[in-house]
């Protein structure tokens, strides 16, 4: 086992690397002269030319790469040109609050969609089953921006249950689910989010307990005796390595992907920060943000990849 | 769409001792008589056509020019008369703009995953069959893309590009090319063992009629089966990344940008607002149940 688990903490380093390569060509790929991306609209004669040498743009690309990738190491991604403030703080602030409302909505999902898929296993072709596999092919397909749109409407314009867009209260830095003046504004993102991770963990429990139940160590446990529950648990345990990477693959996707519900809720998380960057062609804090995100979905699957092999001794990967 | 992501190989193509023994009946006939039995499949796709079907007839069908505005007639609710579906922020009709919107939404359902599927399905082939050094650079460059999350990629591509019609194609086929190359490669990996490949090559063929005539007709099924669950996850990146403006630009009826810039009106017509989302719901429902068809009557070892 630690054999394999250095094997995969080895393996992610070229991703890692691989990654680095495509958030550095970004400012490459930008239309136009990159130092134009890199610099204000207003900036001098003087500015420019210093920005030149102290982003080495006269260099070989190789060493320009080598330069932003050890830069980057030590924590300085670059200066964000609207605000001015260094990327990895506004990074890091907006990261707390993505993942605030990213891993409430995935725990939310993952009780939801263990039950909903172990009721659908144990009744397979019943109602109960049709109906947790409509959820779930709806929960993929659902534009959850649009989703997200859809309970505003409900909950904030007819109802007035709850705020419609927002964070309230005294901004990022205090951000609580304990708060109720507070978590009031992150329970619809919160909702929105967890759409897409219902249906597919829905999914992929179902199978994994319907495969379980066929096999002849689950008839023995019925002919001994054993109640519905106990065969429940037997079940689930035997799902659950492959519930984990499901879930810890969607937690990444709901990271990565936050952009378009931090829009329609206007949450200041790292998607809005994106978002913000591309309207205003702040380059450097685009490609910051995607470097930090990217990079903490490499982590995030390593990790889950890593505590698969612990609790499920049955993956022997030499 | 991730559990067949995780396990190519129970895509592989049909074997030789699963096909019908009669000879007359081929793998791809068995498949449509499969289809022909599913209601459910058929009535989706019926959908689909409908929306195919008016997406080309816009011209015709669309009762409005969808991009008339009246000042006077701005934001009017479902049930208008003249308007059946009310009409937008600048009293655009709505059915009108649908029906007109279709049209992108749909290209920009579709193309990225046909483009994907020629560039994915080759470069996979290729790496699958080649095997070695070829097979290794290829796969491990795929292996970085598959690193980014797919909303991300798409928006870290288009937005740094600027966004457009164009930027936004680019995008989506560059986040759909890994998933399919690595299907393609497995299922031509597997290919390679087999016998009678190796008396084709045995037999003189060039590789490049082997891979024409007996790889990618082996390839071809699983990596069709998963593109098709693509067009639906296409349709919603696509709406999204108009939703951010990152897509088609304004005024071109698009849904996704239809949603941004109603967004302004859910106090005044919630209902109205709502409709571009339901048609992405609707199209992109239908895709990916009739994605779950084609799988089961594709899949002959079921």
């Amino acid at each position: 086992m630690w054999v394999y688990a250095a094997k995969r903490v080895l393996y992610a380093i070229p991703i890692a690397i691989g990654v680095s390569v495509i958030c550095f060509s970004l400012v490459y790929l930008a239309p136009g002269d990159p130092i134009q991306s890199l610099i204000p609209p207003d900036a001098t004669a003087e500015d420019i030319e210093t920005i030149r040498r102290l982003y080495g743009f006269d260099k070989p690309l190789v060493l320009q790469y080598l330069d932003w990738l050890a830069r980057a190491l030590t924590g300085d991604l670059g200066i964000s040109l609207q605000s001015n403030r260094p990327v990895i703080d506004e990074v890091t602030r907006a990261l707390g609050n993505t993942l605030a409302i990213a891993i409430a909505a995935i725990l939310a999902a993952f009780v939801l969609a263990t039950i909903l898929g172990t009721l659908a296993a144990f009744n397979l072709g019943r109602p109960i089953d049709k109906i947790a596999t409509s959820i779930s092919t709806i929960g993929v397909s659902v534009p959850n921006y649009w989703m997200g749109i859809v309970l505003v409407i409900l909950f904030a314009v007819q109802w007035r249950l709850l705020p419609a867009t927002g964070m309230g209260g005294e901004g990022s830095e205090h951000f609580s689910w304990l708060q109720w003046d507070q978590a009031r504004y992150a329970i619809l993102p919160m909702v929105t989010m967890a759409m897409i991770p219902l249906g597919v963990v829905t999914r992929s429990t179902r199978s994994a307990v319907a495969d379980t139940l066929s096999q002849d160590y689950v008839q023995l446990l019925r002919a001994k005796g054993l109640g519905e529950m106990q065969v429940v648990c037997h079940a689930l345990r035997n799902a659950l390595p492959q519930m984990l990477a499901v879930m810890g693959l969607q937690l990444g996707y709901l990271i990565g992907g936050s952009i378009l519900i931090e829009t329609v809720f206007n949450w200041p998380g790292t998607g809005l920060v994106m978002s913000r960057a591309i309207l205003t062609r702040d380059i450097p804090l685009l490609q910051g943000t995607i470097l930090v995100l990217a990079l903490s979905f490499v982590a995030i699957n390593l990790i889950v990849d890593l505590l698969q092999t612990v609790i499920d001794p049955r993956i022997k990967r030499a | 769409m991730s559990d067949l992501a995780t396990s190519p190989d129970a895509l592989a193509g049909p074997t030789p001792e699963t096909l019908p023994r009669d000879g007359r009946r081929s793998y791809w006939a068995a498949v449509r008589e499969r289809l022909s039995e599913d209601r459910v499949t058929l009535a989706f796709m019926t959908v689909i056509l409908g929306a195919v079907g008016a997406a080309l007839l816009a011209p015709w069908i669309a009762p409005y020019d969808p991009y008339a505005t009246s000042m006077l007639a701005r934001l009017k609710p479902v049930g208008t008369e003249g308007h059946p579906l009310g009409t937008d922020e600048l009293g655009r009709d709505m059915l009108s703009r649908l029906i007109w919107g279709a049209r992108t939404s749909l290209l920009m359902g579709i193309l990225p995953v046909a483009i994907a599927i020629v560039v994915g399905g080759l470069l996979g082939v290729v790496a699958g069959f080649m095997g070695g050094a070829v097979n290794m650079i290829v796969m491990r460059i795929m292996d970085v893309f598959y690193a980014f999350p797919s909303v991300l990629l798409a928006v870290a591509i288009s937005g740094t590009l600027g966004g457009g019609m164009g930027s936004g194609l680019l995008a989506l086929t560059l986040v759909f090319i890994p998933s399919l190359c690595r299907i393609a490669e497995t299922a031509a990996s597997q290919i390679r063992g087999h016998d009678f490949v190796d008396a084709a090559r045995a037999s003189g063929a060039p590789a490049r009629s082997i891979i024409l005539t007996h790889v990618v007709g082996n390839v071809l099924p699983p990596v069709l089966i998963y593109a098709s669950s693509l067009i639906s996850v296409s349709i919603l990146l696509a709406a999204g990344l108009s939703f951010l403006g990152l897509g088609v630009s304004p005024p071109t009826a698009d849904w996704g940008q239809m949603l941004s810039s109603l967004r302004q009106g859910i106090y005044v017509a919630p209902l109205v607002c709502a409709l571009p989302g339901i048609a992405i719901l609707i199209v992109s429902l239908s895709f990916n149940l009739v994605s779950d068809g084609l799988r089961q009557a594709m899949d002959i070892k079921s």
